[in-house]
């Protein structure tokens, strides 16, 4: 019965903070109309996941988190550096194939919009089977080493998270 | 006095990325390194302003707002998906399946390959 009225009660949560959030004051009728929000949009949305995984490890899911953050911070400072001090023909840019290890399209979905976020890759396309994701280094003269921070930074830890 | 300084050296780091991540755009050579330039530097860019915003929010005028929060939520929702469908359409466009790197599969980049078909797709 739960599941029929709330199928995914993590979204219904998240979007009853986001309505809050937006209207940005706390009153009765506002709680009321984002819970209501809360529970309308999963079901009508609910055809557009079929098999979503669950998260395993919240805790691991707050630290993937924290460590995304502290990169983009750093990827901002790289970018910036190269951009402002390497002359154009010292920038070296390199395709990167990842062989990925996650099967589930919202963990591949979150590792690829990381990749772009993060140190000088942004993620371009999938095999046709899904398998291995295609990124584009702006300057590495060393393609393995990049290939295997982003397995071991973060693949590691979206397994832990989603499966 | 803190408060002041603090929000000025937030607004000036957002300016100082931001104009890094639109000057990468002239200088860098082609698409693809191009499209580096907006995704890294001015989110950081947008994200000082939005920092600065909150803390003048908070400290000057003592009262808390959520939509810094939602707009970075937004933007880091959004910003990896533009540059991906820029990526995308650029080497659907301009690059051939030869001009990547192998995917070490079975089966070539989504763009130019067709996905295997599923058993139960009948």
């Amino acid at each position: 019965m739960l599941k029929r009225v709330l199928p995914h009660p993590v979204l219904s949560i998240t979007l009853t903070f986001v309505w809050l959030a937006l209207v940005n004051k706390i009153t009765l009728g506002n709680l009321i109309l984002g819970g209501a929000l809360g529970m309308i949009v999963p079901l009508v949305t609910a055809p557009y996941w079929p098999d979503r995984p669950t998260l395993r490890n919240p805790l691991m899911a707050a630290e993937y988190i924290l460590v995304v953050l502290w990169d983009i911070v750093v990827a901002n400072v790289q970018v910036a550096m190269i951009i402002l001090f390497k002359r154009n023909d010292a920038i070296h840019s390199k395709w990167v194939t990842i062989p990925l290890d996650l099967t589930s399209a919202e963990a591949i979905t979150v590792l690829a919009g990381t990749i772009t976020m993060t140190p000088g890759t942004v993620s371009v396309t999938l095999s046709a089977d899904g398998s291995n994701l295609l990124v584009h280094c702006l300057h590495t003269d060393d393609p393995e080493a990049v290939r295997d921070q982003i397995k071991a930074r973060y693949e590691r830890r979206l397994m832990e998270v989603f499966q | 006095m803190i408060a002041d300084i603090l929000i000025t050296f937030f607004l000036v780091v957002s300016g100082v990325f931001g104009l890094v991540g639109s000057f990468g755009l002239i200088k860098l050579r082609d698409t693809m390194q191009r499209v580096h330039a907006p995704t890294k530097a001015t989110t950081l860019g947008v994200g000082g302003v939005l920092i600065a915003s909150m803390l003048y929010f908070l400290l000057i005028k003592g009262s808390f707002s959520f939509h810094e929060l939602l707009i970075t939520l937004f933007l880091l929702l959004t910003a990896p998906i533009t540059a991906n469908f820029i990526a995308k359409t650029f080497i659907a466009v301009h690059l051939r399946a030869r001009d990547l790197p192998e995917t070490g599969g079975e089966y070539g980049w989504a763009v130019y390959d067709d996905p295997p078909t599923r058993p139960d797709a009948e």
